[in-house]
């Protein structure tokens, strides 16, 4: 037992080092979401169950679309919806980490907590957007043409609808302190959001006080840019899609594509923000 | 590096709500000491802990650990400190390895000095061919070793041991610390350690006894055994109660009940043998007779063994929501 061992000289504190920790931090998002086999799966198939159980169903009900999958109407709201459940899911397993102490290991380390949420953030929206990619790939399914520009298109914008909704996810997080709370957080949040978001009914013609609900529902600012993408792509007559495809608007006047994803962008940075300065509080 | 001791704590207090979980401490202990805090659940240790390693503020007080002042300079202290909790700080999804990498990124240790010092710090640990297990298959010794080795991963300057051994069988606990003796040994390190086993601080250089979130009494193991300057003396007989009392009114002694035996403190034990052979009317089936322990030395500062205070203490911080959580975690 003669073996040297070599000290070695660590971190001094500049943004590099920082930016090693948002690595490593996203990384372990990676590594931990490849090794859950049975989440990948079980995350999978609620969409699955909404794109083909729901949406054939309730394709029945809407009268006078001749010709139009009710479903392709549902398939950006189903993406959404992938995303919604993964992102919130991998954010808050930071309460599963405060839970089995690795959250210390994470506050204790010399970094920034900015950097420790930020890895944090990337590492949840990444594995959400990876799913998101998945259903994506039932698209010819649902009659959306594997068009390359539209693929782009969704695959930004679902990356940017991920990281907003993992910044909502570690706010939240930050004032939860027992994982027994996290269905409380589902109930009270993460539902909501999703019906209010446009994702399975249209957010046209609705009542004021609905209509309401749905402008404050960031989801929504990211589900009209990639339902309007998806109707971009396929032949619709322009009285079916008027119905459908009234995406949010802001006292009458409808939101350019652009503006929708600056409010997500604006909304996840806020977010993110809230959740550094509350994780970096120390008793 | 200069003169200044591992870890210098001036006046240090924490209030939580309206309880004093620290109350005015100071000590300080110099470079390359193993230094224990020994108390009961509850008396402040891990607060203490906690604020030194900065993840508590002190309300009072200043603490400076590696030269840099805790309050003003967290980012240096954590730099220069290596941390073993009581609850385990794993990712058991990962493998070993993976955690030791996950760390030396996070404390900015250099790519091409990583992979060679986590080679160390695993075989020092025994830990090096199960490193690509994944850690939720190790056993509670084995994820302890592992964190031993995280800890020391760094090259800290002071390591920082929360309960290393709580919850280990016996012989895991003496593996520990043969790994603790062995490090110290090897890298020159300042340890700080708390443990409530009172036959583990034996393995300090020195040892400050905490009660009520104040120091009560500190020194070697060695002049605060012999400080309590009595024997203790356990002895078996046919009826115990009757010798209780004819200890109390023959010989003016304060007989207490510990594990199955009668006990009695005196001075100069084997002296005071063949008195209690002369006087007790009792038939006596065997004696014994012990130096001083620790706990005696607890027992002497604060009139109550560690037991009878944990008891006292779980009752009155089950009053404190922050604490209860910690100690509900703790199961």
């Amino acid at each position: 037992m003669s073996v040297h061992v070599a000290p070695v000289r660590v971190a001094s504190g500049t943004f590099a080092d920082d930016w090693r920790a948002v690595k490593v931090v996203w990384k372990r998002e990676l590594i931990r979401f490849s090794r859950n086999k049975p989440r990948i799966v079980t995350s999978l198939a609620q969409p699955v169950l909404f794109l083909f159980v729901l949406g054939t169903g309730l394709s029945h009900l809407i009268p006078g679309a001749t010709g139009f999958d009710f479903r392709t109407f549902m398939f950006p709201g189903v993406i959404s919806m992938t995303i919604l459940f993964t992102a919130i899911f991998s954010a808050v397993s930071i309460v599963w980490d405060r839970e089995f102490g690795f959250l210390r290991e994470m506050l204790v380390a010399p970094s920034r907590r900015w950097a420790i949420m930020v890895g944090k953030a990337a590492g949840g929206a990444t594995v959400a957007t990876m799913q998101g990619v998945i259903i994506l790939a039932l698209a010819g399914v649902v009659h959306v043409p594997y068009s390359p520009v539209l693929l782009l298109t969704l695959l930004v914008e679902m990356a940017l609808v991920a990281f907003m909704l993992t910044a909502f996810g570690l706010a939240l997080a930050s004032r939860i302190k027992q994982v027994e709370s996290f269905q409380v957080v589902m109930q009270l949040f993460v539902l909501p959001m999703f019906f209010l978001a446009g994702a399975i009914f249209p957010l046209t013609g609705l009542p004021l006080w609905l209509a309401t609900f749905t402008k404050i529902d960031p989801l929504a600012y990211g589900v009209d840019p990639m339902r309007r993408a998806v109707f971009a792509h396929i032949p619709i007559p322009p009285e079916v899609a008027a119905g459908l495809n009234g995406g949010v608007t802001w006292d009458g006047w409808r939101l350019p594509t652009a503006l929708a994803l600056a409010v997500v962008g604006v909304v996840g940075l806020v977010l993110l923000g809230i959740a550094i300065v509350r994780f970096s509080k120390t008793d | 590096m200069n003169d200044e001791p591992a870890v210098l704590v001036e006046r240090l207090g924490k209030v939580f709500d309206d309880i004093t979980a620290v109350d005015d401490v100071s000590f300080d202990v110099p470079v390359g000491e193993s230094f224990g805090f020994l108390g009961p659940n509850g008396a402040g240790k891990s607060t203490t802990i906690n604020i030194l390693c900065t993840l508590l503020r002190p309300t009072t007080g200043a603490a400076r650990v590696a030269a840099f002042d805790v309050a003003s300079h967290p980012a240096d202290v954590r730099r220069h400190i290596g941390l073993v909790f009581q609850d385990s700080t794993l990712d058991e999804y990962l493998t070993a390895e993976e955690n030791l990498r996950f760390h030396a990124e996070l404390y900015g240790v250099p790519r091409d000095l990583a992979e060679d010092r986590l080679r160390d710090v695993l075989e020092m640990v025994e830990l090096w061919e199960r490193r690509r297990s994944v850690v939720s298959t190790y056993s509670g010794g084995m994820k302890r070793r592992l964190e031993i080795a995280r800890g020391l991963l760094h090259s800290p300057r002071v390591l920082f041991l929360d309960e290393p051994t709580v919850g280990l069988d016996p012989q895991t606990r003496a593996h520990i610390w043969n790994y603790i003796e062995e490090l110290r040994r090897r890298e020159s390190i300042t340890i700080f350690l708390t443990t409530h086993y009172m036959d583990e601080p034996e393995h300090c250089d020195r040892i400050a006894i905490i009660d009520h979130g104040r120091i009560v009494a500190i020194d070697t193991p060695e002049v605060l055994k012999s400080s309590v300057g009595r024997d203790r003396i356990e002895l078996r007989t046919e009826d115990d109660t009757a010798a209780m009392a004819e200890l109390r009114d023959r010989l003016g002694l304060e007989p207490t009940m510990a594990e199955g035996a009668v006990r009695i403190y005196v001075p100069n034990g084997d002296r005071f043998i063949p008195t209690l052979f002369a006087d007790l009317s009792v038939p006596i089936l065997s004696v014994s007779l012990a130096q001083p322990t620790l706990d005696d030395v607890f027992m002497s500062y604060t009139g109550r063994t560690i037991r009878d205070s944990e008891a006292s203490n779980a009752e009155r911080l089950a009053s404190n929501p922050f604490i209860r959580r910690r100690m509900g975690a703790r199961r």
